[in-house]
Protein backbone atom coordinates (compact mmCIF):
# COMPACT_ATOMS: atom_id res chain seq x y z
CA UNK A 1 0.00 0.00 0.00
CA UNK A 2 2.74 2.42 0.89
CA UNK A 3 5.75 0.41 -0.16
CA UNK A 4 6.99 3.38 -2.11
CA UNK A 5 7.54 5.40 1.08
CA UNK A 6 11.19 5.11 1.98
CA UNK A 7 11.82 5.14 5.72
CA UNK A 8 15.32 6.15 6.79
CA UNK A 9 16.86 4.34 9.81
CA UNK A 10 13.92 2.26 10.98
CA UNK A 11 13.65 2.15 14.78
CA UNK A 12 10.34 0.46 15.37
CA UNK A 13 8.84 -1.93 12.87
CA UNK A 14 5.24 -3.05 13.30
CA UNK A 15 4.31 -6.26 11.51
CA UNK A 16 0.76 -7.58 11.11
CA UNK A 17 -0.30 -6.16 14.45
CA UNK A 18 -3.82 -7.03 15.59
CA UNK A 19 -5.24 -5.87 18.88
CA UNK A 20 -8.26 -7.14 20.77
CA UNK A 21 -10.40 -5.77 23.58
CA UNK A 22 -11.96 -9.06 24.56
CA UNK A 23 -13.39 -10.20 21.23
CA UNK A 24 -13.44 -6.75 19.63
CA UNK A 25 -10.72 -6.32 17.08
CA UNK A 26 -9.45 -2.78 17.59
CA UNK A 27 -6.42 -2.89 15.32
CA UNK A 28 -6.43 -4.66 11.99
CA UNK A 29 -3.20 -5.93 10.44
CA UNK A 30 -1.14 -2.83 11.08
CA UNK A 31 2.16 -2.64 9.21
CA UNK A 32 4.29 0.38 9.88
CA UNK A 33 7.89 1.51 10.17
CA UNK A 34 8.87 4.29 12.51
CA UNK A 35 12.14 6.11 11.73
CA UNK A 36 14.81 6.84 14.32
CA UNK A 37 15.14 10.34 15.79
CA UNK A 38 12.16 11.70 13.96
CA UNK A 39 8.67 12.64 15.03
CA UNK A 40 5.94 10.33 13.80
CA UNK A 41 2.34 11.42 14.33
CA UNK A 42 -0.76 9.21 14.50
CA UNK A 43 -3.91 11.06 13.51
CA UNK A 44 -7.49 10.01 13.01
CA UNK A 45 -10.94 10.42 14.53
CA UNK A 46 -11.73 9.28 18.08
CA UNK A 47 -11.81 5.53 18.45
CA UNK A 48 -9.71 4.86 15.38
CA UNK A 49 -7.14 2.95 17.42
CA UNK A 50 -4.27 5.43 17.44
CA UNK A 51 -3.89 5.39 21.23
CA UNK A 52 -4.33 1.62 21.23
CA UNK A 53 -1.49 1.31 18.75
CA UNK A 54 0.71 3.53 20.91
CA UNK A 55 -0.05 1.50 24.02
CA UNK A 56 0.93 -1.69 22.23
CA UNK A 57 4.49 -0.33 21.92
CA UNK A 58 5.15 -0.52 25.66
CA UNK A 59 2.61 -3.26 26.34
CA UNK A 60 0.70 -1.01 28.71
CA UNK A 61 -2.39 -3.02 27.76
CA UNK A 62 -1.03 -5.93 29.77
CA UNK A 63 -2.13 -4.21 32.97
CA UNK A 64 -5.67 -5.03 31.93
CA UNK A 65 -7.16 -8.46 31.56
CA UNK A 66 -8.84 -9.31 28.28
CA UNK A 67 -6.64 -7.02 26.20
CA UNK A 68 -4.28 -8.79 23.88
CA UNK A 69 -2.16 -8.27 20.80
CA UNK A 70 -0.88 -10.53 18.04
CA UNK A 71 1.83 -9.81 15.50
CA UNK A 72 5.20 -8.22 16.03
CA UNK A 73 6.59 -4.91 17.18
CA UNK A 74 10.33 -4.86 16.55
CA UNK A 75 12.56 -2.44 18.39
CA UNK A 76 15.96 -2.60 16.68
CA UNK A 77 14.97 -6.03 15.43
CA UNK A 78 13.86 -7.37 18.82
CA UNK A 79 10.22 -8.38 19.17
CA UNK A 80 8.66 -6.44 22.05
CA UNK A 81 5.51 -8.55 22.08
CA UNK A 82 7.56 -11.67 22.76
CA UNK A 83 6.46 -13.09 26.10
CA UNK A 84 10.09 -13.56 27.07
CA UNK A 85 10.74 -9.85 26.74
CA UNK A 86 11.29 -8.36 30.23
CA UNK A 87 8.41 -5.92 30.62
CA UNK A 88 10.14 -3.52 33.00
CA UNK A 89 13.28 -3.31 30.90
CA UNK A 90 11.10 -2.72 27.84
CA UNK A 91 9.33 0.15 29.54
CA UNK A 92 12.65 1.67 30.56
CA UNK A 93 13.58 1.81 26.88
CA UNK A 94 10.23 3.26 25.83
CA UNK A 95 9.00 6.27 27.79
CA UNK A 96 5.41 7.46 27.78
CA UNK A 97 3.56 10.72 28.46
CA UNK A 98 -0.21 10.88 28.82
CA UNK A 99 -3.19 13.08 27.90
CA UNK A 100 -3.16 14.79 31.26
CA UNK A 101 -0.15 15.71 33.35
CA UNK A 102 0.39 12.98 35.94
CA UNK A 103 3.07 14.22 38.35
CA UNK A 104 3.71 11.77 41.17
CA UNK A 105 2.73 12.98 44.64
CA UNK A 106 6.32 13.82 45.59
CA UNK A 107 8.82 16.63 45.11
CA UNK A 108 9.92 17.82 41.67
CA UNK A 109 13.36 16.34 42.32
CA UNK A 110 11.93 12.97 43.33
CA UNK A 111 9.61 12.91 40.34
CA UNK A 112 12.71 12.84 38.14
CA UNK A 113 14.78 10.63 40.43
CA UNK A 114 12.03 8.01 40.81
CA UNK A 115 12.50 6.36 37.43
CA UNK A 116 16.28 6.71 37.49
CA UNK A 117 16.50 4.94 40.85
CA UNK A 118 14.69 1.94 39.41
CA UNK A 119 17.63 1.14 37.13
CA UNK A 120 20.74 2.96 38.24
CA UNK A 121 22.67 3.32 41.46
CA UNK A 122 23.80 6.92 41.42
CA UNK A 123 25.60 8.91 44.07
CA UNK A 124 23.93 12.01 45.41
CA UNK A 125 26.05 14.19 43.14
CA UNK A 126 25.42 12.12 40.06
CA UNK A 127 21.72 12.18 40.76
CA UNK A 128 21.78 15.96 41.18
CA UNK A 129 23.52 16.22 37.82
CA UNK A 130 21.05 13.87 36.18
CA UNK A 131 18.09 15.85 37.51
CA UNK A 132 19.61 19.09 36.26
CA UNK A 133 20.46 17.59 32.86
CA UNK A 134 16.94 16.23 32.55
CA UNK A 135 15.18 19.41 33.56
CA UNK A 136 17.33 21.43 31.19
CA UNK A 137 16.50 19.02 28.36
CA UNK A 138 12.83 19.45 29.19
CA UNK A 139 13.19 23.25 29.22
CA UNK A 140 11.98 23.39 32.79
CA UNK A 141 15.20 24.03 34.72
CA UNK A 142 14.99 27.81 34.88
CA UNK A 143 11.46 27.70 36.19
CA UNK A 144 11.96 25.12 38.92
CA UNK A 145 15.64 25.20 39.91
CA UNK A 146 14.83 27.10 43.13
CA UNK A 147 12.00 24.84 44.19
CA UNK A 148 13.15 21.31 43.48
CA UNK A 149 12.03 20.21 46.94
CA UNK A 150 8.49 21.43 46.39
CA UNK A 151 5.70 19.17 45.31
CA UNK A 152 5.36 18.49 41.60
CA UNK A 153 1.60 18.81 41.92
CA UNK A 154 1.95 22.52 42.71
CA UNK A 155 3.20 23.45 39.22
CA UNK A 156 1.00 24.84 36.46
CA UNK A 157 -0.52 22.42 33.97
CA UNK A 158 2.05 23.13 31.26
CA UNK A 159 4.93 22.86 33.71
CA UNK A 160 3.51 19.60 35.05
CA UNK A 161 3.39 18.16 31.56
CA UNK A 162 6.99 19.21 30.90
CA UNK A 163 7.85 17.59 34.24
CA UNK A 164 6.22 14.40 32.98
CA UNK A 165 8.24 14.58 29.76
CA UNK A 166 11.35 15.20 31.86
CA UNK A 167 10.51 12.21 34.02
CA UNK A 168 10.17 10.05 30.93
CA UNK A 169 13.52 11.13 29.41
CA UNK A 170 15.40 10.96 32.73
CA UNK A 171 15.89 7.22 32.28
CA UNK A 172 17.31 7.91 28.79
CA UNK A 173 14.82 5.86 26.80
CA UNK A 174 15.23 5.29 23.08
CA UNK A 175 11.63 5.94 22.15
CA UNK A 176 9.22 8.49 23.59
CA UNK A 177 5.49 7.84 23.25
CA UNK A 178 3.29 10.91 23.61
CA UNK A 179 -0.43 10.24 23.91
CA UNK A 180 -2.13 13.56 23.10
CA UNK A 181 0.29 15.37 25.40
CA UNK A 182 -1.23 18.83 24.86
CA UNK A 183 -4.93 18.01 24.88
CA UNK A 184 -5.36 19.40 28.42
CA UNK A 185 -3.16 22.47 27.94
CA UNK A 186 -3.66 26.10 26.93
CA UNK A 187 -2.20 27.38 23.61
CA UNK A 188 0.95 28.87 25.15
CA UNK A 189 1.81 25.71 27.07
CA UNK A 190 1.04 23.75 23.92
CA UNK A 191 3.48 25.88 21.94
CA UNK A 192 6.14 25.27 24.60
CA UNK A 193 5.64 21.53 24.44
CA UNK A 194 5.74 21.53 20.64
CA UNK A 195 9.01 23.46 20.72
CA UNK A 196 10.32 20.95 23.22
CA UNK A 197 9.32 18.00 21.05
CA UNK A 198 11.18 19.55 18.15
CA UNK A 199 14.35 19.76 20.26
CA UNK A 200 13.98 16.31 21.76
CA UNK A 201 13.97 14.56 18.41
CA UNK A 202 17.72 15.09 18.20
CA UNK A 203 18.06 12.45 20.94
CA UNK A 204 14.90 10.40 20.89
CA UNK A 205 12.57 8.67 18.50
CA UNK A 206 9.20 10.28 19.13
CA UNK A 207 5.76 8.91 18.40
CA UNK A 208 2.87 11.27 19.09
CA UNK A 209 -0.85 10.66 19.03
CA UNK A 210 -2.77 13.85 18.40
CA UNK A 211 -6.29 15.00 17.80
CA UNK A 212 -5.02 18.19 16.36
CA UNK A 213 -4.15 17.97 12.68
CA UNK A 214 -2.35 21.32 12.64
CA UNK A 215 -0.17 20.02 15.43
CA UNK A 216 0.72 16.94 13.44
CA UNK A 217 1.48 19.12 10.43
CA UNK A 218 3.66 21.48 12.49
CA UNK A 219 5.81 19.06 14.41
CA UNK A 220 5.91 15.67 12.74
CA UNK A 221 8.17 14.31 10.03
CA UNK A 222 5.95 11.36 9.26
CA UNK A 223 2.21 10.97 9.65
CA UNK A 224 -0.01 7.94 9.88
CA UNK A 225 -3.73 8.35 9.30
CA UNK A 226 -5.87 5.72 10.97
CA UNK A 227 -9.54 4.95 10.69
CA UNK A 228 -11.59 2.21 12.37
CA UNK A 229 -8.55 0.27 13.45
CA UNK A 230 -6.87 0.35 10.07
CA UNK A 231 -3.85 2.23 8.90
CA UNK A 232 -5.19 4.13 5.91
CA UNK A 233 -2.14 6.08 4.89
CA UNK A 234 1.41 6.55 6.06
CA UNK A 235 4.08 8.76 4.63
CA UNK A 236 6.12 11.87 5.17
CA UNK A 237 4.01 14.58 6.67
CA UNK A 238 4.13 17.07 3.85
CA UNK A 239 2.98 14.46 1.35
CA UNK A 240 0.18 13.20 3.54
CA UNK A 241 -1.11 16.70 4.14
CA UNK A 242 -0.63 18.24 0.72
CA UNK A 243 -0.95 15.31 -1.60
CA UNK A 244 -2.69 12.41 0.11
CA UNK A 245 -2.93 9.24 -1.92
CA UNK A 246 -6.19 8.05 -0.43
CA UNK A 247 -9.53 9.77 -0.67
CA UNK A 248 -10.33 8.99 3.00
CA UNK A 249 -7.21 10.80 4.14
CA UNK A 250 -8.01 13.80 2.01
CA UNK A 251 -11.56 13.95 3.38
CA UNK A 252 -10.32 13.87 6.95
CA UNK A 253 -7.56 16.40 6.46
CA UNK A 254 -9.72 18.86 4.61
CA UNK A 255 -12.30 18.61 7.36
CA UNK A 256 -15.01 17.06 5.28
CA UNK A 257 -15.22 14.30 7.83
CA UNK A 258 -14.16 13.56 11.39
CA UNK B 1 -56.14 36.34 40.55
CA UNK B 2 -52.85 34.90 39.34
CA UNK B 3 -50.64 37.40 41.20
CA UNK B 4 -52.20 36.49 44.52
CA UNK B 5 -51.65 32.79 43.91
CA UNK B 6 -48.04 33.41 43.02
CA UNK B 7 -47.49 35.43 46.17
CA UNK B 8 -48.98 32.73 48.32
CA UNK B 9 -46.75 30.05 46.86
CA UNK B 10 -43.75 32.30 47.28
CA UNK B 11 -44.56 32.70 50.94
CA UNK B 12 -45.01 29.00 51.36
CA UNK B 13 -41.69 28.30 49.69
CA UNK B 14 -39.90 30.85 51.83
CA UNK B 15 -41.42 29.32 54.94
CA UNK B 16 -40.43 25.82 53.89
CA UNK B 17 -36.92 27.02 53.19
CA UNK B 18 -36.58 28.55 56.65
CA UNK B 19 -37.99 25.39 58.18
CA UNK B 20 -35.59 23.20 56.26
CA UNK B 21 -32.59 25.32 57.14
CA UNK B 22 -33.43 25.23 60.81
CA UNK B 23 -34.01 21.51 60.76
CA UNK B 24 -30.56 20.81 59.33
CA UNK B 25 -29.06 23.28 61.80
CA UNK B 26 -30.84 21.54 64.65
CA UNK B 27 -29.43 18.18 63.55
CA UNK B 28 -25.89 19.51 63.27
CA UNK B 29 -25.94 21.33 66.59
CA UNK B 30 -27.72 18.40 68.20
CA UNK B 31 -24.66 16.24 67.57
CA UNK B 32 -22.43 18.86 69.14
CA UNK B 33 -24.73 19.22 72.14
CA UNK B 34 -24.79 15.46 72.58
CA UNK B 35 -21.00 15.30 72.56
CA UNK B 36 -20.75 18.06 75.15
CA UNK B 37 -23.41 16.42 77.28
CA UNK B 38 -21.62 13.06 77.25
CA UNK B 39 -18.28 14.58 78.17
CA UNK B 40 -19.99 16.70 80.81
CA UNK B 41 -21.73 13.77 82.46
CA UNK B 42 -18.54 11.70 82.36
CA UNK B 43 -16.68 14.52 84.12
CA UNK B 44 -19.41 15.01 86.69
CA UNK B 45 -19.62 11.26 87.31
CA UNK B 46 -15.90 10.93 87.80
CA UNK B 47 -15.53 13.95 90.13
CA UNK B 48 -15.48 11.86 93.36
CA UNK B 49 -12.64 9.71 92.01
CA UNK B 50 -10.75 12.73 90.72
CA UNK B 51 -11.05 14.35 94.14
CA UNK B 52 -9.97 11.22 95.93
CA UNK B 53 -6.96 10.23 93.80
CA UNK B 54 -6.03 13.22 91.64
CA UNK B 55 -3.52 12.50 88.88
CA UNK B 56 -2.28 9.50 90.81
CA UNK B 57 -5.31 7.64 89.44
CA UNK B 58 -3.68 7.43 86.03
CA UNK B 59 -0.28 6.17 87.18
CA UNK B 60 -1.41 3.87 89.97
CA UNK B 61 -1.64 0.17 89.25
CA UNK B 62 -3.66 -0.55 92.37
CA UNK B 63 -7.15 -1.94 91.89
CA UNK B 64 -8.67 -3.06 95.15
CA UNK B 65 -12.42 -2.64 95.62
CA UNK B 66 -12.19 -3.91 99.19
CA UNK B 67 -9.91 -1.12 100.37
CA UNK B 68 -11.28 1.41 97.84
CA UNK B 69 -7.90 1.78 96.15
CA UNK B 70 -8.26 2.40 92.42
CA UNK B 71 -5.76 3.19 89.69
CA UNK B 72 -6.11 3.14 85.92
CA UNK B 73 -2.58 2.27 84.81
CA UNK B 74 -3.17 -1.43 84.10
CA UNK B 75 -6.28 -1.02 81.91
CA UNK B 76 -4.69 1.97 80.13
CA UNK B 77 -1.61 -0.08 79.27
CA UNK B 78 -3.78 -3.05 78.32
CA UNK B 79 -5.87 -0.92 75.97
CA UNK B 80 -2.89 0.72 74.30
CA UNK B 81 -0.84 -2.47 74.00
CA UNK B 82 -3.65 -4.63 72.59
CA UNK B 83 -4.66 -1.92 70.09
CA UNK B 84 -1.04 -1.26 69.14
CA UNK B 85 -0.24 -4.92 68.48
CA UNK B 86 -3.55 -5.32 66.65
CA UNK B 87 -2.58 -2.49 64.28
CA UNK B 88 0.92 -3.88 63.87
CA UNK B 89 -0.62 -7.08 62.55
CA UNK B 90 -3.61 -5.54 60.76
CA UNK B 91 -1.90 -2.79 58.74
CA UNK B 92 0.42 -4.94 56.63
CA UNK B 93 -2.22 -7.63 56.15
CA UNK B 94 -4.83 -5.05 55.11
CA UNK B 95 -2.34 -3.40 52.77
CA UNK B 96 -1.72 -6.77 51.16
CA UNK B 97 -5.44 -7.48 50.84
CA UNK B 98 -6.06 -4.07 49.29
CA UNK B 99 -3.19 -4.39 46.81
CA UNK B 100 -4.35 -7.83 45.79
CA UNK B 101 -7.96 -6.71 45.37
CA UNK B 102 -7.14 -3.60 43.35
CA UNK B 103 -4.09 -4.59 41.32
CA UNK B 104 -3.35 -8.28 41.18
CA UNK B 105 -6.51 -10.32 41.56
CA UNK B 106 -8.23 -11.61 38.43
CA UNK B 107 -11.38 -9.64 37.77
CA UNK B 108 -13.81 -12.45 38.56
CA UNK B 109 -12.34 -12.90 42.02
CA UNK B 110 -12.57 -9.24 43.04
CA UNK B 111 -16.23 -9.09 43.92
CA UNK B 112 -16.49 -12.30 45.95
CA UNK B 113 -13.29 -11.52 47.84
CA UNK B 114 -14.35 -7.92 48.47
CA UNK B 115 -17.73 -9.07 49.75
CA UNK B 116 -16.03 -11.63 52.01
CA UNK B 117 -13.91 -8.89 53.54
CA UNK B 118 -16.97 -6.74 54.12
CA UNK B 119 -18.88 -9.65 55.66
CA UNK B 120 -16.01 -10.10 58.08
CA UNK B 121 -16.71 -6.56 59.27
CA UNK B 122 -20.35 -7.40 59.79
CA UNK B 123 -19.80 -10.28 62.24
CA UNK B 124 -21.02 -9.20 65.69
CA UNK B 125 -18.17 -8.79 68.14
CA UNK B 126 -19.64 -11.28 70.60
CA UNK B 127 -19.15 -13.98 67.98
CA UNK B 128 -15.50 -13.05 67.64
CA UNK B 129 -15.32 -13.28 71.44
CA UNK B 130 -16.90 -16.71 71.57
CA UNK B 131 -14.83 -17.99 68.71
CA UNK B 132 -11.74 -16.53 70.36
CA UNK B 133 -12.48 -18.17 73.69
CA UNK B 134 -13.66 -21.58 72.55
CA UNK B 135 -11.69 -22.15 69.37
CA UNK B 136 -8.80 -19.78 68.91
CA UNK B 137 -7.46 -19.51 72.47
CA UNK B 138 -7.12 -23.28 73.06
CA UNK B 139 -5.44 -23.79 69.69
CA UNK B 140 -3.17 -20.81 70.28
CA UNK B 141 -2.30 -22.02 73.78
CA UNK B 142 -1.59 -25.58 72.66
CA UNK B 143 0.35 -24.93 69.50
CA UNK B 144 1.61 -21.38 69.11
CA UNK B 145 2.45 -20.18 72.60
CA UNK B 146 4.74 -23.11 73.48
CA UNK B 147 6.56 -22.43 70.21
CA UNK B 148 6.87 -18.73 71.10
CA UNK B 149 8.21 -19.74 74.51
CA UNK B 150 10.82 -22.03 73.02
CA UNK B 151 11.97 -19.83 70.18
CA UNK B 152 11.41 -16.12 70.76
CA UNK B 153 11.20 -16.48 74.55
CA UNK B 154 14.92 -17.11 74.77
CA UNK B 155 15.95 -13.99 72.84
CA UNK B 156 17.45 -11.06 74.65
CA UNK B 157 15.24 -7.94 74.80
CA UNK B 158 12.24 -9.49 73.01
CA UNK B 159 12.35 -12.71 75.04
CA UNK B 160 10.52 -11.62 78.20
CA UNK B 161 7.56 -10.47 76.12
CA UNK B 162 7.00 -13.97 74.77
CA UNK B 163 7.73 -16.21 77.71
CA UNK B 164 5.17 -17.35 80.21
CA UNK B 165 2.58 -20.03 80.79
CA UNK B 166 0.85 -21.00 77.52
CA UNK B 167 -2.71 -20.53 78.73
CA UNK B 168 -4.10 -19.33 75.45
CA UNK B 169 -5.76 -16.38 77.11
CA UNK B 170 -4.02 -13.09 77.55
CA UNK B 171 -2.88 -9.82 75.99
CA UNK B 172 -1.46 -11.40 72.83
CA UNK B 173 -4.59 -13.44 72.13
CA UNK B 174 -6.75 -10.35 72.61
CA UNK B 175 -4.48 -8.42 70.25
CA UNK B 176 -4.76 -11.05 67.54
CA UNK B 177 -8.55 -11.25 67.83
CA UNK B 178 -8.64 -7.45 67.65
CA UNK B 179 -6.46 -7.44 64.57
CA UNK B 180 -8.83 -9.87 62.84
CA UNK B 181 -11.70 -7.58 63.76
CA UNK B 182 -10.11 -4.38 62.42
CA UNK B 183 -8.61 -5.87 59.23
CA UNK B 184 -11.89 -5.68 57.27
CA UNK B 185 -12.29 -2.00 58.17
CA UNK B 186 -8.77 -1.00 57.24
CA UNK B 187 -8.65 -3.25 54.17
CA UNK B 188 -11.93 -2.04 52.71
CA UNK B 189 -11.05 1.63 53.21
CA UNK B 190 -7.63 1.04 51.64
CA UNK B 191 -9.22 -0.78 48.71
CA UNK B 192 -11.69 2.04 48.17
CA UNK B 193 -9.02 4.75 48.17
CA UNK B 194 -6.67 2.69 45.99
CA UNK B 195 -9.52 2.31 43.53
CA UNK B 196 -9.83 6.07 43.00
CA UNK B 197 -6.17 6.53 42.04
CA UNK B 198 -6.31 7.66 38.38
CA UNK B 199 -5.34 4.81 36.06
CA UNK B 200 -3.14 7.24 34.16
CA UNK B 201 -1.07 8.01 37.26
CA UNK B 202 -0.41 4.34 37.84
CA UNK B 203 0.31 3.82 34.16
CA UNK B 204 2.85 6.63 34.31
CA UNK B 205 4.75 4.75 36.97
CA UNK B 206 4.35 1.40 35.21
CA UNK B 207 5.46 3.18 32.05
CA UNK B 208 8.80 3.97 33.68
CA UNK B 209 9.25 0.28 34.31
CA UNK B 210 8.21 0.18 37.95
CA UNK B 211 6.98 -3.10 39.41
CA UNK B 212 3.60 -3.44 41.10
CA UNK B 213 5.23 -3.08 44.51
CA UNK B 214 7.16 0.04 43.46
CA UNK B 215 4.01 1.60 42.03
CA UNK B 216 2.04 0.86 45.19
CA UNK B 217 4.78 1.96 47.55
CA UNK B 218 5.91 5.14 45.79
CA UNK B 219 2.87 6.39 43.91
CA UNK B 220 -0.39 4.89 45.13
CA UNK B 221 0.37 5.03 48.84
CA UNK B 222 1.54 8.68 48.89
CA UNK B 223 -1.39 9.65 46.67
CA UNK B 224 -3.90 8.02 49.01
CA UNK B 225 -2.18 8.61 52.33
CA UNK B 226 -5.00 10.67 53.83
CA UNK B 227 -7.51 7.95 53.11
CA UNK B 228 -5.14 5.23 54.29
CA UNK B 229 -4.44 7.00 57.58
CA UNK B 230 -8.18 7.56 57.89
CA UNK B 231 -8.80 3.83 57.46
CA UNK B 232 -6.13 2.98 60.03
CA UNK B 233 -7.67 5.45 62.47
CA UNK B 234 -11.07 3.87 61.92
CA UNK B 235 -9.51 0.53 62.79
CA UNK B 236 -7.69 1.96 65.79
CA UNK B 237 -10.87 3.58 67.04
CA UNK B 238 -12.60 0.24 66.87
CA UNK B 239 -9.70 -1.55 68.56
CA UNK B 240 -9.50 0.96 71.42
CA UNK B 241 -13.18 0.73 72.21
CA UNK B 242 -13.83 -2.94 71.45
CA UNK B 243 -15.37 -4.55 74.50
CA UNK B 244 -17.03 -7.92 74.10
CA UNK B 245 -14.43 -9.84 72.13
CA UNK B 246 -11.61 -8.51 74.27
CA UNK B 247 -13.40 -9.32 77.52
CA UNK B 248 -13.70 -12.93 76.44
CA UNK B 249 -10.03 -13.54 75.77
CA UNK B 250 -7.93 -10.96 77.64
CA UNK B 251 -8.17 -12.70 81.01
CA UNK B 252 -9.53 -9.72 82.95
CA UNK B 253 -6.78 -9.71 85.54
CA UNK B 254 -5.62 -6.51 87.15
CA UNK B 255 -2.01 -7.44 86.78
CA UNK B 256 0.86 -5.79 85.03
CA UNK B 257 3.11 -8.30 83.28
CA UNK B 258 5.89 -7.86 80.83
CA UNK B 259 4.85 -11.07 79.12
CA UNK B 260 2.23 -10.73 76.42
CA UNK B 261 1.10 -14.28 77.10
CA UNK B 262 -0.17 -13.31 80.55
CA UNK B 263 -3.72 -12.10 81.18
CA UNK B 264 -4.33 -8.41 81.55
CA UNK B 265 -7.17 -5.96 81.29
CA UNK B 266 -8.36 -3.17 79.05
CA UNK B 267 -10.46 -0.14 79.88
CA UNK B 268 -13.54 -1.28 78.05
CA UNK B 269 -13.45 -4.84 79.36
CA UNK B 270 -12.91 -3.58 82.92
CA UNK B 271 -15.98 -1.39 82.51
CA UNK B 272 -18.10 -4.19 81.06
CA UNK B 273 -17.08 -6.65 83.75
CA UNK B 274 -17.26 -4.50 86.81
CA UNK B 275 -20.15 -2.11 86.42
CA UNK B 276 -22.67 -4.61 87.69
CA UNK B 277 -20.70 -5.34 90.82
CA UNK B 278 -19.57 -1.79 91.53
CA UNK B 279 -20.82 -0.85 94.96
CA UNK B 280 -20.07 2.42 96.63
CA UNK B 281 -19.63 5.85 95.12
CA UNK B 282 -15.87 5.68 94.72
CA UNK B 283 -15.90 2.37 92.84
CA UNK B 284 -18.54 3.56 90.37
CA UNK B 285 -16.85 6.91 90.01
CA UNK B 286 -13.49 5.28 89.29
CA UNK B 287 -15.08 3.25 86.50
CA UNK B 288 -16.62 6.40 85.03
CA UNK B 289 -13.23 8.08 85.15
CA UNK B 290 -11.85 5.10 83.23
CA UNK B 291 -14.46 5.82 80.59
CA UNK B 292 -13.40 9.45 80.52
CA UNK B 293 -9.79 8.37 80.02
CA UNK B 294 -10.80 6.13 77.10
CA UNK B 295 -12.59 9.09 75.58
CA UNK B 296 -9.46 11.18 76.06
CA UNK B 297 -7.16 8.53 74.54
CA UNK B 298 -9.34 8.32 71.45
CA UNK B 299 -9.31 12.09 71.16
CA UNK B 300 -5.51 12.26 71.47
CA UNK B 301 -5.06 9.48 68.91
CA UNK B 302 -7.24 11.30 66.40
CA UNK B 303 -5.35 14.56 67.00
CA UNK B 304 -2.01 12.80 66.54
CA UNK B 305 -3.28 11.39 63.26
CA UNK B 306 -4.16 14.89 62.08
CA UNK B 307 -0.74 16.14 63.13
CA UNK B 308 0.92 13.28 61.29
CA UNK B 309 -0.95 14.09 58.09
CA UNK B 310 0.10 17.72 58.43
CA UNK B 311 3.75 16.73 58.86
CA UNK B 312 3.51 14.38 55.89
CA UNK B 313 2.16 17.18 53.73
CA UNK B 314 5.05 19.37 54.81
CA UNK B 315 7.60 16.67 54.13
CA UNK B 316 6.28 16.44 50.61
CA UNK B 317 7.06 20.10 50.09
CA UNK B 318 3.57 21.47 49.90
CA UNK B 319 3.99 23.63 52.98
CA UNK B 320 7.11 25.39 51.72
Amino acid sequence: MHAETVIPNPKLIVKDLNFYYGKDRALKDINLTIPEKMVTAFIGPSGCGKSTLLRAFNRMYQLYPKQSATGEVLLDGQNLLDKKQDLNMLRAKIGMVFQKPTPFPMSIYDNIAFGVKLYERLSRNEMDERVEWTLKKAALWNEVKDKLKQSGTGLSGGQQQRLCIARAIAVKPQVLLLDEPTSALDPISTANIEKLIDELKQDFTIVIVTHNMQQAARISDFTAYMYLGELIEFGDTSTVFTNPKRKETEDYITGRFG
Amino acid sequence: MPTFLQEASHKRQALLDVLFRNLTRLAAFGVLALLVAIIGSLIVGSMPAIHAYGFGFITSSQWNPVTDQFGAWIPIVGTLVTSGIALLIAIPVSFGIAIFLTELSPRWMRRPLGIAVELLAGIPSIIYGMWGLFVFAPLFGDHVEPWLNDHIGTWPLLGPFFSGPPMGIGILTASIILSIMVIPFIASVMRDVFDVVPAMLKESAYGLGATTWEVMRNVVLPYTKIGVVGGIMLGLGRALGETMAVTFVIGNAHELNQSLLMPGNSISSALANEFTEAVGELYTSSLIELGLILFFITFVVLSLARLMLYKLAQGEGRGA
